[in-house]
């Protein structure tokens, strides 16, 4: 059975978000700091620098693409469908571009009970993101702009200071749906540099 | 740059006695090198590093420490698990991937006092005879693990890392290896499989331990954080005299992390047993919030099962049984195990009366349907029919025999796993069923046995009504 979430996908597999990343291209620079990374792992164990290798590319390049799979699996040796697998499972490995600004807002329960849900709203409503579009399988939303993504995120370890949300790589923590705001004109003020 | 604010004026509580903790939001404290030296840093190392392997493991052993990442297993008896007589290498793996609902002590030990965690680190491999170790940090510490390369290049200038440690002979790496966001890889041997670059999916046991088989088919430690970081303070203190702290069998200090409904959610590092739970949530924590007052807690991460507030425990001391009220249970191990529920990863979840029952659990189901492997058929399909159960109960569309089915998938899921999370998702189904069921059925209605409850059966309905 075909569902149409997935069609679509099929369709156009690339967000708004894609202007923002280069697209995955090798470079001398890349293989080095992979082999780099490929190093702290015994040599006949290269297959332990499959999560490290992704993360590289996703850090890089913003998502795997297909082409991302095909020089992981042939920097460490193994089979497409081996790497392909991992970034499947993994809810940090994205297979589409998040917008430039990418929310991570914490669901699990002492942020849910802090207004985590209500935070989500409230940046969902300032950026203009649907977030209808979202599935098991496609968990971010992107705004139809490509700078603003959202994503709810399981528990990010700062229960304490309830409610918690990562932008991209910088965690803010007690962001109060009142804060949805200042925290969207900093990004804001940051994409002017 | 991280806009982690750290709270350098925030003291600790005169009840806490700070181990682990003594660096965190310390006044004029850096986490570099230099500050760790200043103030005594790696001196445990360089002591450890005199003594015998066998007298490390000893000295742990005595101390009775137990685990602090969850299930509280007694760490040097861990370490005793590798093969006598092994001749392949041994690996070291530090489990930073914090991410039980509740708990959220690692990541101030990682950002905080990186060296804390190398310098247990360097002095255990040494013990166990490891010359490659892995730090495990989830994909959302990405400060966190900047903040620990950045630690281990300092120690490797040192020469703390590297060959020949501070001349005596040892050699040891440690890299960070960072997860990709699934809760499952906190699981021991699902972490392993994850470190070979698979899908973490749990091992089989036995072996129970993968200090028999764990890391590439080798003998393998993996500890928590802040395991580790109490070996350095048993090496400086003695593992008897560690011993004395705490009660007997629960010996040490513990960081307890408590959230939600409190007037000052936080993080206090107490001695094992010396601290009930109610001076914890009233005295320490400040007591609900205004004009409310406490219904339940989640004692132990949110696999731990629920305590109702004002309930009584029997609870054994001293081969005595002893009837205690809900606020008297002093914190440790044995005693929440007693009360029948666990001390588990210390991440207290405090739930006052404004709370509804069916929405606390639907949200923790929701965690576990999310984050189950999907190795198992009891767990896969369970914790997605647990969600989809408590979801009705949430929308008021439950009937009565929903609650029932919810209860007896939690027991058929308990027990018939691979790994612990069989039991991880149950436990808090079971215990929020039986203890507020009341509550529950009063969210149901029988009436509600005729609604469609997917888009099949809206569809029929649909269909019969306009026929």
């Amino acid at each position: 059975m075909s569902s149409p979430i997935l069609e679509q996908q099929i369709a156009s597999p690339q967000t708004p978000g894609a202007k923002y990343f280069t697209p995955f291209e090798v470079s001398a620079e890349l293989e080095e700091e992979a082999r780099k990374r490929i190093e702290r792992y015994p040599a006949e164990h290269r297959p332990a620098a499959l999560l490290p290798l992704l993360l590289l590319v996703q850090e890089r390049f913003g998502f795997i693409s297909p082409e991302a799979v095909q020089w992981v699996a042939g920097m460490l040796d193994v089979q497409p469908i081996r790497v392909e697998e991992v970034v499947t499972f993994y809810p940090g490995l994205r297979q589409r571009a998040p917008g430039r600004f990418h929310f991570r807002v914490c669901r699990t329960l002492s942020c849910a009970m802090g207004g985590s849900y209500e935070l989500m709203d409230k940046l969902c409503e300032l950026t203009g993101i649907d977030r209808s579009t979202i599935s098991h399988r496609n968990p971010i939303a992107v705004s139809p702009c490509g700078t603003w993504s959202v994503e709810f995120s399981e528990c990010l370890a700062a229960c304490g200071t309830a409610p918690v949300c990562m932008v991209n790589d910088d965690f803010h923590e007690e962001v109060t749906p009142g804060r949805a705001a200042d925290l969207i004109a900093s990004c804001r003020d940051k994409s002017k540099d | 740059m991280s806009k982690i604010e750290y709270r350098k004026d925030r003291k600790p509580h005169p009840r806490e006695h700070r181990l682990v903790f003594r660096n965190v939001d310390r006044k004029g404290w850096k986490p570099d090198l230099k500050h760790y030296l200043e103030d005594g840093g790696y001196k445990q190392l360089r002591k450890a590093l005199k003594m015998a392997p066998r007298e490390i493991i000893e000295e742990v052993k005595k101390s009775q420490l137990r685990g602090r990442g969850g299930a509280g297993f007694p760490t040097g008896v861990k370490w005793g698990f590798i093969p006598p007589g092994n001749t392949r290498p041994v690996y070291l793996i530090c489990n930073a991937d914090e991410s039980e609902p509740g708990t959220f002590k690692d990541r101030h030990i990682i950002h905080q006092d990186p060296h804390q965690i190398l310098e247990g680190m360097i002095i255990s491999c040494f013990a166990v005879n490891a010359h490659l170790a892995y730090i495990y940090i989830r994909e959302e510490f990405p400060e966190g693990a900047r903040i620990l390369e950045k630690a281990i290049r300092e120690a490797r200038r040192e020469n703390l890392l590297g060959n020949n440690i501070l001349g005596s002979g040892f050699n040891l790496e440690i890299h960070v290896h960072r997860g990709a966001g699934a809760y499952i890889c906190g699981e021991e041997t699902g972490l392993i499989e994850s470190l070979e670059g698979k899908r973490p999916y749990p091992r089989i046991k036995p072996p129970y331990f993968p200090a028999a088989i764990g890391l590439w088919m080798c003998p393998t430690i993996v500890n928590n954080v802040e395991s580790l970081c109490h070996v350095k303070h048993i090496i400086a203190m003695g593992g008897d005299k560690y011993a004395e702290l705490g009660t007997p069998r629960n010996t040490g200090t513990r960081i307890l992390c408590v959230s939600g409904d409190v007037q000052r959610p936080g993080y206090f590092e107490i001695e094992l047993g010396a601290v009930t739970m109610g001076e914890l949530l009233n005295d320490l924590c400040g007591g609900p919030k205004d004009g409310r007052s406490f219904k339940a807690v989640i004692p132990g991460g949110s696999s731990a099962r629920i305590m109702r507030a004002d309930e009584s425990y029997t609870v054994k001391r001293n081969d005595e049984e002893i009837e205690m009220g809900f606020l008297d249970l002093p914190l440790d191990f044995d005693t929440i195990a007693a009360a029948g529920s666990m001390a588990g990863s210390g991440g207290i979840i405090v739930l006052d009366d404004s709370r509804r029952m069916s929405w606390v659990l639907n949200n923790i189901n929701q965690f576990y349907a999310h984050e189950s492997c999907g190795q198992c058929t009891p767990c896969r399909e369970g914790a997605a029919w647990m969600r989809k159960l408590t979801g009705r109960l949430v929308a008021g569309t439950a009937t009565p025999r929903d609650v029932e089915t919810l209860e007896s998938i939690a027991y058929q899921i308990d027990g018939r796993t691979i790994c612990a999370f069989g039991e991880a998702c149950s436990w808090p189904v079971e215990a929020v069923v039986g203890k507020f069921r009341d509550e529950l059925l009063a969210e149901t209605s029988a009436r509600n046995e005729s609604l469609p409850h997917n888009p099949e059966q809206a569809a029929q309905q649909r269909y019969l009504q306009e026929a």
